[in-house]
């Protein structure tokens, strides 16, 4: 087991984001979305993190704390995915480049479980 | 009840215009030919309305007429240093004509949301032009379909139907006498449907394309592998791709939102232009709200340039990077944000929206969303494509008529009826 681990966080559409969204961004529909994030089966090993537990997850502008979910998209080791919404723009980059446009995808962060005495 | 046939979807940029909808005493029913998402959009139009013009006084938002939000907000314009005008995606265009006169009037700045999706896509094609085709022209003709960092059968669920492997065309027919490859950096649903899913690392889009393009121009790679990729499998790509007779790629944020943005998308374009040397190859941006495209065209109709248009001069400047939305609420220039047809609370970074509790905000919005909530004043307007008529461009330009099948509720005008009273008292 290990305790913090470096992954690229890419965030996303996703059918269920875009359902919740039409209902309402106050919806448990899009929080259920937004607010979790998704992980190959072999990094939640690693992490020995169990579905549907917390984890934390930081970049250079934010930290989060959001469900785990396993993918149904992988293989993608090293790799987790958000759906877009306000929970993941905590960790997006306002850097433009030069091109007006912030960074959304591709990101370094670093993920920890969060022991549930901690997240009280 | 009155059946309103062909009507175009509000929802994505594929503009589907073959829906029926079914209204029975100005509430819709039913719809037929929609997938979830533009059916949702249909169905949930009564839900979290924004149903009376609000205000905010001493840190409440209260209700208050429309003529008093109006006065109010041609007062905020009129108070402003540097007002910035935002949004549009999900606006007519000819509300957007209108947010430009005001820009331009009050010496603002105005921007789209391609901000947060095909800004650097714009970009890219400013500097090496863009071989296109229309969906229809694809639909007809091609015989492979390639979708990169994008996943149509979550984002635009209809696409692959209509328009791609799916779609049924008058020279070729249907899937059989389709190729379809994805690239993406995970296996989506759409990767499964297809006969060659590559999966590339993130941030490495640059490089394999690149590799791509070398490959194309009969060039070897001294290499095993590019960024994880065997080269093996980059060669049969870029022999499916040459041995097509039509090729359309279709990609999506997933180039222009990695490392390299704008430079993804000149790879891309140097690729699509190399296999014209070889055979017929064109390219379509998935674009994601249903007129993000048109806020290109209209920006360009009136300024010259697509987005990130400042008038503060006098005159339309442009220089993304400089004068986008984002890049002058992060330096903290802007004191008013005026936000038609988007959601920046939800969709910007969060530091860009901590630097907004600083500015003004005026929305206009038909329901009520977190930008809503941060908002000085809030004016509810119909749903344009549903309560209200306008015109709306696909994300392969080609302008289609948004109708009107449902009244708004009572006292809820159209974006444009409200805008033009805008516009009037700055006159
Ligand atoms: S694919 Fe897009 S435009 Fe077509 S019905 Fe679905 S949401 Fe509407």
């Amino acid at each position: 087991m290990v305790n913090l681990v470096k992954m690229i966080l890419v965030s996303g559409r996703s059918l269920e984001q875009g359902l919740g969204k039409e209902a309402s961004k106050f919806s448990k529909r899009y929080i259920d979305v937004t607010a979790v994030c998704q992980l190959d089966p072999e990094d939640m090993s690693r992490l020995s993190i169990g579905e549907g537990e917390s984890l934390r997850i930081s970049s250079q502008h934010g930290s989060i704390i959001v469900k785990a979910v396993k993918s149904k998209h992988a293989p993608h080791p090293g790799v987790i995915f958000m759906a877009y919404g306000p929970w993941v723009n905590n960790l997006t980059s306002p850097e433009t480049h030069g091109t007006g446009m912030p960074s959304f995808k591709g990101l370094e962060v670093e993920v920890e479980p969060v022991k549930t005495a901690e997240r009280s | 009840m009155e059946v309103f046939k062909n009507v175009l979807c509000p929802f994505c940029g594929c503009c589907c215009d073959d829906l029926e909808v079914e209204v029975d005493s100005n509430k819709i029913i039913n719809v037929k030919n929609a997938c979830a998402l533009g059916r949702g959009k249909f169905l949930s139009i009564g839900e979290h309305r924004l149903l009376k013009p609000l205000v905010k006084v001493d840190g409440e938002l209260v209700e208050t007429d429309l003529e008093k939000a109006v006065e109010k907000t041609v007062e905020m314009i009129k108070n402003s240093s540097y007002p910035v005008f935002y949004g549009f995606g999900c606006a007519s265009c000819e509300a957007i004509k209108l947010c430009l006169e005001m820009a331009d009037l009050s010496g603002g700045l105005a921007d789209n949301i391609s901000v947060v999706c095909h800004g650097p896509t714009i970009l890219g094609l400013q500097d090496m032009g863009i071989p296109s085709a229309t969906l229809g022209q694809i639909r007809h003709r091609a015989d492979l379909i390639v979708y990169w960092g994008c996943n149509p059968v979550e984002a635009h669920p209809r696409h692959t139907i209509r328009y791609g492997p799916l779609s049924s065309g008058r020279f070729v027919t249907g899937r059989k006498s389709r190729r379809m490859v994805v690239i993406d950096v995970r296996k989506t649903p759409t990767a499964t449907m297809a006969d060659v899913f590559m999966q590339v690392k993130p941030n490495s889009d640059f490089e394999i394309l690149t590799a791509l393009r070398a490959l194309v121009n009969d060039l070897d790679l001294e290499v095993e592998e590019v960024d994880g990729v065997p080269v093996a499998k980059l060669e049969e790509l870029a022999d499916m791709m040459i041995n097509a007779k039509f090729g359309a790629l279709f990609f999506g944020l997933g180039l222009t939102m990695s490392y390299g943005k704008e430079h993804n998308i000149e790879a891309a374009i140097a690729l699509v232009r190399d296999l014209n040397k070889k055979t017929k190859f064109v390219m379509i941006p998935m674009r994601g709200h249903f007129n993000v495209t048109g806020a290109n065209e209209v920006f360009t109709w009136q300024t010259g340039y697509p987005f990130c248009v400042d008038f503060s001069m006098g005159y339309p400047r442009y220089n993304p990077g400089e004068t986008s939305a984002v890049d002058v609420i992060a330096r903290g220039e802007c004191d008013l944000l005026f936000i038609i047809g988007a959601d920046p609370c939800s969709h910007l970074p969060h530091y860009i929206v901590e630097r907004l509790k600083n500015v003004k905000l005026v929305v206009l919005d038909p329901s009520i969303t977190p930008t809503v909530k941060m908002a000085d004043v809030a004016i509810p307007v119909a749903y344009v494509g549903i309560e209200a008529s306008g015109t709306a461009y696909r994300m392969d330009g080609v302008p289609l008529q948004l109708r009107k099948v449902v009244d708004p509720p009572p006292g809820i005008l159209s974006d444009v009826d409200v805008l033009n009273r805008i516009v009037r008292r700055l006159k």
